[in-house]
């Protein structure tokens, strides 16, 4: 029949991720709320913290200027946000208008749809951290501690493909997009508060803080904000904290392997955005 | 000629309810075969299992030689799937769609080509958030036919089209016959099944209660005429001249009559109307219709 007279070969993995990455690239930067939520609002915080608290310094890390550590703090958030928050309502909504079930029915491997998915979300991570670093340095005399450069670099990345493995997770886990937005916010905004993200928590009760060491935010907070700290010495890897990060990242791989779906939980939910 | 679907005993259950009770059909490659039915008849449930969505309870399936349960790249290379309900990023503009799922396949059609083919070609600058409901569905279309598979399913093609949208894809549908193509649809149009497939089976409650040629299902080719016309003013079922061994029936005005023989019934009716001079108004010999014929399978007529 027809097919053997064709020719034309299978499109290599690699170009194939490269095109698909720069497809949900495209994707994020087409939608106002994703763009917002990633690299805008952090920014925002930046803006308003450093414009707050200009000049202070910060008795608990040894007298630094508190911008020292907002900004690694903030670049934490902006993290969270993309990778974690952004792939949660994505996936989950995209599931359920039945995107990821066409997807499934191409010849596109699934690695390479979930993997361009996750290394977009790293990229605007990357992105946002640049933006906030460079706004830091312009408006605010934000030091790079270029010895320890290499260390931020890492430990984003790292944390970076842990709140993605978590988004992926969580995403899994949510019945219907509908309730997604909710649950990213809800299993969020209260973490990030006890993280020593806006400001540090030594003074909180130590339960508080025992709370927050139970999450890989305060963790992933801890290790940026040490690269940041020009009083910490040597190359500025927090092995203990990355640790608990790479562990939760590999609990969030573990349930997204089982659990992941490409179809819409509830018929409803795709016959309802049909008629849109 | 190479079978291109097989179907064996196929079940499917959720639970207690069987969606699928045990059906077989084959379809042969180049061929357009038709699943016609009523809603939770069972066929998205069948033909999702041969596209590779859900498993089966039992039975055995083939595709294109392989159990779609198992096919994974290299038969989704060769099928071209039109879900019945399906997103699209709404955010990418047609052409980029089109451009992006071509670029998952080893061979595909030109995207331009196949946005003109589905009479999406004004739309290609467009964002498919803008797209009316029958605009997306050819946008489906589109999608299913990039890679250039050599079997499409298609689920539901033209629900929801104009008249004038489903004929243009009516045509769209007989080329891609042309072009060798299979094709297994499912439909509850019987005008689409007619006009489309070269085999026909209806389905209802999860079973085939017929299956053939659009001319011939439920016996409609050997099934008896129906004659009828308006009574004459002034005439009674007794004037009428014999009209075979049957009797003719009055239906509120109407004279009604079924027969094997419609030739000679039409004969002895007309020479009696002109030997008169009257006309028979309305006069008409039907067979039933696949509409009648579905109506009686599927128990739609009670």
């Amino acid at each position: 029949m027809s097919t053997q007279t064709r020719t034309g070969s299978r499109p290599a993995t690699g170009p194939l991720l490269l095109r698909q990455v720069r497809h949900q690239n495209k994707l994020f930067l087409r939608n106002p709320f994703s763009a917002f939520f990633s690299l805008a609002f952090p920014l925002m915080f930046l803006l308003l913290l450093g414009s707050l608290n200009a000049g202070q310094t910060l008795e608990a890390r040894g007298g630094i200027p508190y911008i020292q550590f907002l900004t690694p703090g903030l670049l934490a958030f902006a993290v969270v946000s993309t990778c974690y928050t952004g792939l949660v309502t994505g996936v989950a909504m995209n599931r359920d208008m039945g995107i990821l079930k066409r997807v499934r029915g191409t010849p596109l491997p699934a690695s390479v749809y979930v993997a361009a998915r996750i290394l977009s979300s790293v990229w605007f991570s990357v992105v946002s951290a640049v933006l906030m670093v460079g706004v830091g340095v312009a408006l605010f005399d934000v030091e790079v501690v270029w010895r320890m450069l290499p260390a931020a670099v890492g430990t984003l990345l790292l944390g970076a493909a842990c709140f993605c493995a978590l988004g992926m997770a969580v995403a899994a886990l949510v019945p219907n997009g509908e309730a997604a937005p909710a649950v990213a916010n809800f299993t969020v905004l209260p973490v990030v508060f006890i993280s020593d993200l806006f400001f540090p928590m030594d003074a909180a009760p130590a339960w508080l803080r025992a709370l927050g060491s139970v999450f890989p935010v305060k963790h992933f907070a801890l290790a940026l904000e040490a690269t940041f700290n020009p009083l910490v010495t040597g190359s500025g890897w927090s092995w203990g904290h990355l640790a608990v990060v790479a562990l939760w990242g590999l609990a969030g791989v573990l349930v997204a392997v089982r659990k992941f779906q490409w179809e819409p939980r509830s018929p409803g939910g795709s016959r309802r955005r049909r008629r849109r | 000629m190479a079978t291109a679907i097989r179907v064996k005993d196929l079940h499917k259950a959720y639970g207690a309810v069987a969606a699928v009770a045990g059906i077989s059909f084959e379809v042969v490659e180049g061929e357009c075969f038709a699943l016609l039915g009523p809603n939770g008849a069972g066929k998205t449930t069948t033909l999702e299992i041969l596209e590779g969505y859900r498993d089966r309870s039992g039975g055995s399936v083939e595709v294109l030689g392989v159990d779609p349960a198992q096919g994974g790249r290299d038969l989704r290379e060769r099928i071209g799937i039109v879900l019945q309900s399906a997103g699209i990023d709404r955010e990418l503009t047609v052409g980029e769609v089109v451009a992006l799922f071509g670029g998952y396949y080893p061979h595909p059609r030109d995207p331009g080509e196949v946005i003109e083919l589905v009479g999406l070609g004004e739309k290609r600058q467009a964002r498919c958030r803008t797209l009316s409901g029958g605009q997306q569905r050819r946008l489906d279309l589109a999608l299913g036919i990039v890679g250039d598979p050599d079997l499409i399913f298609l689920d539901e093609p033209t629900t929801g089209f104009d008249p004038s949208a489903r004929r243009r894809s009516w045509e769209l549908i007989d080329s891609l016959r042309a072009l060798g193509k299979t094709i297994l649809l499912t439909t509850h149009y019987m005008d689409e099944a007619q006009n489309l497939a070269d085999r026909v089976a209806i389905l209802a409650a999860g079973r085939i209660v017929a299956e053939g040629s659009p001319a011939s299902l439920g016996g409609r080719d050997v099934a008896e005429a129906e004659i009828s016309f308006r009574l004459p003013a002034g005439a009674g079922l007794a004037d009428l001249p014999p009209l075979g061994p049957a009797r003719p029936r009055l239906d509120d005005g109407r004279v009604v009559l079924r027969t094997e023989a419609p030739t000679g019934a039409l004969h002895a009716l007309t020479g009696w109307a002109l030997a008169r001079r009257v006309e028979l108004e309305g006069l008409a010999v039907t067979r039933p219709s696949l509409e009648d014929v579905y109506l009686r399978l599927t128990g739609g007529d009670r």
